[in-house]
């Protein structure tokens, strides 16, 4: 035993090699990212891989799972959306080895595109959904999750929220790690879907939750505490917020966690309920565990009256905090509480939005693309990565953004409704393998007139410069063959090719000009590496006496190292990079390098 | 408990600098839970970690009115923060604001002496420090994160002394930045005293 401090994201990857897990792939995505790349950093002889997509990184580790190898996949809620494909159909076929997906919901949505609940998946997929509430309890949750995987032969679900992937705690790590020895592959019918296979599964499937449910019931994570006449039931990191508020309220009621939301532990459900008159239930995201108990108050006519999200007791939308939980208990369990008074005459904060870093790349590429289609009708679709910041002002160069590798594709859609607008898409060279080739496929078999723009700044950037295909690094460590993005569009079929260097400006723009006047999908790639993982060149300076304030470095680059100074501007040495735009912008010359 | 609010603007090194106060407090044989922002607000975004320090700790969020600490990266910041601060807490802020993009363009004129003005008038225990000559002795800007946590040990806030935060970073930071860190975290310590 010894303790350590560790991002509840760490202690989920040393709970699993603890678990004995043998593979472990899957696609970057706040937050879950530093899941596997603890597992890749400590790794003792597990094979570790980025997965080109979370497709990809799920049916890589159901391969190994079918040989009987304990696995885990690790993304994002919204990977989930992309390897939904295989998640459903290995529902069905089970697997051998254990596996456990860990998808990460992100409520509030802090760095994510939706607030989709994970729990939902385990419900329409009808696999066991784990729900942790602390890292140290994901720390040993994971090693139940492989346990229950193998007892039932069944990938299962295990879901931590942003504030147990991103919060530090204290955690007591075991030194014995579990041996697996992997029988190998099996052939057998029972690896192939069909029809007749999958309705005979079926069955099986529909007789195990009953049993699941029942064996969750006496879970070690789900529990009955308390007494009273009133309950409240919670799940995850609002179970936490939950205690707090009964703490610092000293408020007392039946309390019941759920910690495996699906198949839901309807005995323990029933003796939490069985006297009582009033249930508060206080989840994020979806009302999953207030369904259930509506569900079961019908099932066994029980009188209780449930409250939450589906009667405005607490938010849809957004993230729980100490204070909206502490707040909703006060009134359920009728404890006055002083409303917080609000800052007296707080002066005009500065908004502060995310923005494309000093010396970022992808802002000499837009604004080159900004400068070429100068007067002309243009719409710019973006995807998802740090160049989705490239919507900010002045940039203002992100017209749509819907999901990984779509804005290629809402391109060509544009342009099927406005043929008389230049449709761009820009897409980051990991989006471009993630789900990018075939929207580039369908451009060039059915002849669209599109303007691809790959910003490719070799790494996998806003999740925190993770390798790619591109990169030709592997999570092993191992140097494999780069795969160049020039040649893959060259491959597809796509005629006009050219690559730049965004940071001269001129040919840039004058690239643009000359994809955007050829016919059928042509590709501009910008390729300059990412701030951080570049050197950076020598910072520019303001000569104070040649500008004459005119600002229109500010307002055309947005670049957050030039600051206003009295009536001039001036750059703060500590943030640039040297990327030397401001200069090429700056009509007066009066921005200068180094020398 | 001890509930300490980080609050900066992303990149500024505010979760190491919260890692480090767990680290030690933890090395010390105390309870601790931290919730930090990780994700598209590191791009110059707000970004505030909690601490959390005790026996008995739930949530790893601070709750409102409840921090005995706030250490502000940035004037603006620490303002924003104001609501998690106890009555009696202190606030150690870096006097050196930033300017977002957003501020320029729109001609809001933000500047970080009217922040220092209003917690001056709204915060009773106060700490202003002047990051520019610690960074001029160190040689970096990247140390604005050890320097206030030089502060904050200087001023007592979290039990923690400035031997044991030493050893943390002799411990976990690379090699090559231990000596600059240590130089930052000793005059961080030092303006503090003098304030």
């Amino acid at each position: 035993m010894a303790l350590e401090l560790l991002m509840g994201n760490q202690a989920i990857a040393l709970g699993a090699i603890r678990s004995g897990v043998g593979v472990v792939t899957g696609y970057p995505g706040t937050p879950s990212t530093e899941i596997l790349e603890t597992v890749a950093k400590k790794n003792p002889g597990i094979y570790v891989e980025w997965s080109v997509n979370e497709k990809s990184a799920l049916e890589v580790a159901a391969g190994a799972a079918f040989a009987g190898f304990r696995t885990m996949v690790t993304m994002k809620q919204v990977g989930l959306n992309v390897a939904s494909d295989p998640l459903m159909s290995l529902a069905y076929l089970g697997i051998k080895g254990g596996m456990v997906i860990v998808v990460a919901d992100d409520p509030g949505p802090i760095s994510s595109q939706t607030e989709q609940d994970t729990r939902h998946f385990g419900i329409f997929a009808k696999l066991p959904v784990f729900d942790p509430a602390s890292p140290e309890e994901a720390y040993l949750m994971i090693g139940d999750a492989f346990e229950y995987s193998e007892k039932y032969n069944t990938p299962v679900l295990f879901r931590p929220t942003t504030r147990v992937c991103h919060g530090y705690a204290t955690v007591d790590l075991e030194e014995k790690r579990f041996e697996v020895k992997a029988e190998g592959f099996i052939k057998d019918p029972k690896w192939a879907i069909f029809p007749r296979l999958s309705y005979l599964n079926h069955l099986k499937i529909e007789a195990r939750q009953p049993v699941l449910s029942e064996d969750f019931s006496s879970y070690r994570y789900n529990s009955v505490q308390g007494s009273g006449k009133k309950g409240i039931a919670a799940g995850g990191i609002s179970y936490a917020y939950t205690c707090e508020a009964l703490s610092s309220l000293k408020g007392e009621c039946k309390v019941f966690r759920v910690a495996t939301p699906h198949p839901f532990p309807e005995k323990l459900a029933l003796e939490f309920l069985t006297g009582l008159e009033e249930v508060l239930v206080i989840e994020e995201l979806d009302p999953v565990i207030e369904k259930e108990l509506v569900y079961l108050c019908g099932k066994h006519h029980l009188p209780v009256k449930i409250m939450g999200k589906l009667t405005q007791h607490l938010q849809n939308a957004g993230e729980n905090s100490v204070e909206s939980v502490s707040k909703a208990v006060a009134e359920f369990l009728q404890i006055p509480i002083q409303p917080a008074k609000p800052s007296e005459n707080m002066p005009a904060l500065p908004l502060r939005p995310p923005v494309l870093c000093a010396g970022c790349p992808h802002r000499a590429s837009f604004y080159a693309v900004k400068q070429a289609m100068k007067g002309r009708k243009a719409v710019f679709s973006g995807d998802i990565g740090c160049y989705t910041l490239g919507n900010a002002k002045p940039l203002d160069m992100v017209d749509t953004c819907l999901c990984m590798g779509a804005g290629i594709t809402i391109a060509q859609g544009l342009h099927r409704a406005e043929p008389d607008a230049v449709n761009f898409a820009f897409i980051g060279d990991s989006t471009f393998f993630h789900t990018g080739i075939p929207g580039v496929i369908n451009a060039v078999y059915n002849e669209t007139d599109i303007v691809l723009i790959i910003l490719d700044n070799s790494t996998t950037a806003m999740t925190g410069h993770q390798p790619h295909p591109g990169t030709g690094k592997t999570m092993m460590g191992n140097i494999s063959e780069k795969i160049k993005i020039s040649e893959v569009l060259k491959a597809l079929g796509v005629k006009h090719i050219i690559t730049m260097n965004p940071f001269n400006l001129k040919d840039s723009s004058a690239a643009v000009k000359e994809a955007a006047a050829s016919k059928g999908i042509s590709a501009v790639i910008f390729k300059s590496p990412c701030i951080a993982v570049a050197d950076p060149a020598p910072v520019y300076s303001v000569d104070s006496d040649k500008c004459t304030g005119c600002k229109l470095c500010i307002k055309e680059l947005g670049c957050p190292a030039i600051v206003k100074d009295n009536n001039k501007v001036r750059i703060d040495a500590s943030l640039c990079y040297g990327c030397s735009i401001c200069a090429q912008v700056c009509p007066f010359k009066a921005i200068g390098g180094a020398n | 408990m001890i509930n300490c609010i980080l609050a900066g603007v992303g990149g500024q090194g505010t979760v190491l600098a919260s890692k480090l106060i767990a680290q030690t407090a933890m090395d010390k044989g105390k309870n601790v839970r931290t919730a930090e922002t990780i994700g598209m607000a590191q791009r110059g975004g707000c970004v505030v970690s909690h601490v959390r320090i005790g026996e008995e700790i739930y949530s790893p969020l601070v709750p409102l009115k409840s921090a005995d600490v706030i250490i502000g990266f940035e004037p603006a910041e620490a303002v924003r923060s104001l609501p998690y601060l106890k009555e009696e807490g202190i606030v150690i802020v870096s006097q050196k604001d930033i300017k977002p993009v957003t501020d320029s363009l729109a001609n809001t004129n933000y500047e970080g002496t009217e922040m220092l003005d209003y917690l001056k008038n709204h915060v009773k225990h106060l700490v202003i420090i002047d990051v520019e000559p610690i960074f001029a002795a160190c040689g970096s800007t990247r140390v604005l994160n050890i320097a206030l946590l030089g502060a904050a040990a200087a001023a007592d806030v979290f039990d923690i002394s400035l031997a044991e935060i030493e050893q943390t970073i002799e411990k976990k930071l690379p090699q090559r930045f231990i000596a600059m860190n240590l130089k930052a975290l000793h005059a961080g310590a030092k303006t503090a005293i003098k304030e």
